[in-house]
């Protein structure tokens, strides 16, 4: 087994990638990179040779290859305060000033966190009200997502951080079970839009109320990041939201004083300058 | 004379635990001489979904206020920095923190081994490594990778451990260069202090 990867060979597989895929990684965080990697190689039985002649010689590859190397370890309510705190004042902020609209979920991966904002919607009594963009990178997990289903053994998590949101029902209202398997209602996906969309290269393509990117630049070096957050500050209309992960930050962007700190707990900002 | 073989050029402190290691780890922070001169970078087992209530737990006795810190914060001397709750920390070149939420390791989120690994690959022979009382595995592995990369392994003494899988992991892994009871690695951290003065 391979326990250590070379920063040379890193470098090989990120240009690679880049110049004949169009994906760059190349400002991404070094550790978890270099672990992605090392697990792809473990998962798929690989050297880095050979990986790098498969990504060279084999087009279908690259999608294989992205789904693992892109980080889906995801949950529905993580951070129940979070979800609390956008259902008790974040969206009844925004629902002063509009009856209508947009949220992007950027960075969706298998979905949890937008099937968690339709609930919230739901039990608000507001979906109709509310249209929903889910991006990634990634073509197989956006399949995923718009299945939403998902194995009865991570359910229980997702229970108890719906416990702890304070949701209105059970959960278990929402989903039936088959063959280990839960699915949710797809009622729920009625207002979402799932689209593929690279952060680091893609154009800014519409404008949002509100932006979720929870946990998604942590695997970006701060100058990516910084790329990111202009994007997202270019697309979100003047007083609209951006939340961010419990543990990101964005104090020492460039664009930190467009942004105003509505709660530092949760990490979520308003936009308060163009 | 000093029974510890110990210099004034390493870089960081780094600290593991799990299941028994709170009272041992709030005896070494309480104990610290108020001019320690390197950072200590802390992975210890915890809950997953409390947020709160461990970093002020272990701030209270602390010489230095320990923090949860921010992806990309930089590492600096005087920090006693603790792994936030259901994220990987790890060390980057640069000095600085990274996070993630990549699967559990060791059915651990924070995992021991990734903070210890990553501390290792960039400090080097620069890095001090201690492991304390834990129910598994999770830190032997980042142990040796300590040791390989030239740094100083502790691993507190299984006697006193209240629960000893985790130091006996790193001792089945690779040579350990101390094996001490909480109050000799109060002494180590003094005599280290010492060094640098």
């Amino acid at each position: 087994m391979i326990t250590d990867i070379d920063i040379n060979d890193l470098k090989r597989i990120t240009e690679l990638i880049h110049t004949r895929h169009g994906y760059d990684f190349r400002n991404y965080a070094m550790s978890s990179f270099k672990r992605r990697i090392l697990r792809i190689l473990e998962l798929k039985n690989l050297t880095i040779e050979s990986l790098i002649k498969r990504l060279s010689e084999s087009p279908s590859f690259i999608n294989e290859f992205l789904d693992e190397l892109t980080v889906n370890v995801t949950e529905m309510f993580r951070d129940p305060g979070f979800w609390r705190a956008l259902r008790d004042e974040i969206i009844p902020d925004i629902l002063l000033n509009h009856k209508t609209f947009n949220i992007w979920h950027a960075g969706c991966s298998s979905g949890e966190e937008v099937l968690s904002m339709a609930i919230l919607l739901r039990e608000m009594g507001i979906h109709n009200q509310v249209s929903l963009f889910a991006t990634d990178l990634d073509i197989t997990i956006l399949e995923k997502a718009k299945a939403i289903s998902y194995p009865v053994k991570n359910m229980e998590i997702n229970e108890k951080n719906y416990i702890r949101y304070e949701g209105k029902w059970s959960l278990r209202d929402y989903y039936k079970e088959e063959n280990g398997k839960v699915i949710f209602d797809k009622g729920l996906l009625a207002n979402v839009t799932f689209r593929r969309h690279d952060l680091v290269l893609g154009e800014v393509f519409n404008k949002f109320d509100l932006i979720l990117c929870r946990n998604v630049m942590i695997y970006f070096n701060q100058a990516l990041q910084n790329e990111v957050l202009k994007k997202f500050h270019a697309s979100l209309f003047k007083y609209g939201y951006l939340a961010i992960g419990s543990k990101e930050s964005l104090i020492w962007c460039d664009v930190a004083n467009r942004f105003l700190v509505v709660n530092n707990e949760e990490k979520v900002y308003k936009k308060i300058k163009d | 004379m000093s029974r510890f073989s110990l210099n004034n050029s390493y870089k960081a402190v780094v600290i593991g635990g799990s299941a028994g290691s709170f009272q041992g780890i709030t005896k070494i922070l309480a104990q610290l001489p108020k001019t320690f001169p390197l950072p200590i970078i802390m992975c210890l087992h915890r809950l997953k979904h409390v947020r709160n209530g461990f970093v002020e737990a272990l701030s209270i006795k602390s010489v230095f206020p320990v923090v949860e810190p921010h992806d990309k914060e930089q590492i600096k001397k005087g920090g006693v920095y603790l792994a936030p709750s259901n994220y990987h920390m790890s060390v980057e070149l640069g000095n600085y923190f990274a996070m993630s939420t990549e699967e559990m390791v060791n059915n651990s989120r924070p995992a021991i081994d990734i903070t210890l690994s990553t501390a290792a690959y960039v400090y080097r022979e620069k890095l001090i490594g201690i492991l304390l009382s834990g129910a598994n595995r999770d830190g032997g592995l980042g142990m040796k990778h300590i040791k390989d990369r030239g740094g100083l392994t502790v691993v507190q003494e299984p006697t006193e451990c209240m629960i000893d899988t985790m130091p006996r992991a790193a001792l089945s892994l690779t040579k350990i260069d101390y094996v001490l009871k909480t109050d000799e690695i109060v002494s180590l951290m003094n005599e280290l202090d010492k060094l640098y003065r």
